[in-house]
């Protein structure tokens, strides 16, 4: 890798982090306004960490909900990070204490960066540097959020929100010049939304990795390299 | 809910995300090394990540929503097109959903 290609990959890991982690204030503040003590808050940010099943367990638990139906959703929105292993665990081949480490680390936006990159080593960089980054920054803002409450306001405003669903655009990008890639892409967006209104949160999502499944299975090999 | 049940609930939770994300990674390597399952893998990934993006742009909770996202996430669909850098994408649909907010858009 040259020192050009190497910055580019940290450059990205850094915005991922730095973008993903500004959320963390806003999670820290409604986790306490949920009913959380600072200290449990923090516990879900360094054990759970996987913003998704985060936001989802505290909407249980603030709303009255029982134990069991916080852990299940959690569960829920956390189900498609193990979808996410098969195809970094290859590339990271990480061993021993580094494996669980890696597991951890295994969320939508580590994910992302590395398979955005060209070859495997800035992929397995990316893995690394943007599980880390993230890590480090989501608990930090959710640390400050705890204890600030939402001080800097709604991340709406700042337009985060966005920026994150055009980063992750900007991630899964280079993947679609391949015909097929664009097709599942394509189907993936549409039984998402379709299904959002009539499934729990989280279920679009998983239930839109199906199509990959199906396509990935039934299609013959040639055919990927062929555009669409 | 009392602080032990929340606790119990913050621990079951987190051993339960975090046996999600292990499983992923302890399929037998000389299953992955099939090249029918490593593209699968690899089609997988595109619809989660794909299928995020549209949750996230277009959806309030169960509901499909067309907000100051949609129009900012066209803008970083057109920056991608012209090959902009990463950070340059991502700050230009941040600020475009900012500034339609800025001018009353929800």
């Amino acid at each position: 890798m040259t020192p050009d290609a190497r910055r580019a990959v940290l450059r990205q890991s850094v915005s991922v982090a730095v973008a993903t982690g500004l959320y963390g204030i806003s999670f820290g503040a409604l986790s306490v306004v949920a009913g959380l003590s600072t200290t449990q808050t923090m516990a879900l940010s360094l054990l759970m960490f996987s913003g998704g099943s985060q936001f989802a367990f505290i909407g249980v638990i603030g709303a009255g909900g029982a134990a069991g139906a916080a852990v299940a959703t959690a569960g829920l929105l956390g189900a498609r990070n193990g979808l996410y292993g098969p195809q970094v665990t290859p590339l990271l081949a990480a061993h021993g204490w580094r494996k669980p480490l890696a597991a951890q680390l295994t969320i939508d936006e580590s994910t992302a960066v590395a398979t955005a990159q060209s070859d495997p080593a800035a992929g397995r960089l990316g893995f690394w540097w943007t599980g880390v980054g993230v890590f480090v920054m989501w608990n930090l803002f959710t640390l400050l959020g705890a204890v600030l409450g939402d001080a800097l306001g709604d991340p709406r405003t700042y337009g985060l929100d966005a920026a994150a669903a055009a980063a992750f655009l900007a991630l899964v990008w280079p993947r679609l010049a391949d015909g097929v890639a664009r097709l599942v892409a394509g189907a993936a967006v549409a039984v998402a939304l379709a299904l959002t209104p009539f499934t729990p949160a989280g279920v679009p999502v998983l239930l839109a990795a199906v199509v990959a499944i199906v396509v990935g299975l039934v299609t013959p090999q040639e055919e990927t390299s062929e555009p669409a | 809910m009392s602080p032990t049940a929340t606790w119990l609930a913050v621990i079951a939770g987190s051993a339960v995300v975090f046996a999600l994300k292990l499983v992923g990674h302890l399929v037998p390597d000389h299953w992955l090394a099939k090249p029918r399952v490593a593209r699968t893998a690899a089609l997988v990934t595109v619809a989660l990540l794909s299928a995020l993006v549209a949750v996230q742009a277009a959806t309030i909770g169960r509901h499909l929503v067309a907000d100051a996202r949609l129009p900012a996430l066209a803008v970083a669909a057109v920056a991608l097109m012209l090959r902009a850098p990463f950070i340059v994408v991502v700050v230009l649909a941040a600020g475009t959903a900012a500034l339609l907010r800025a001018l009353g858009m929800s």
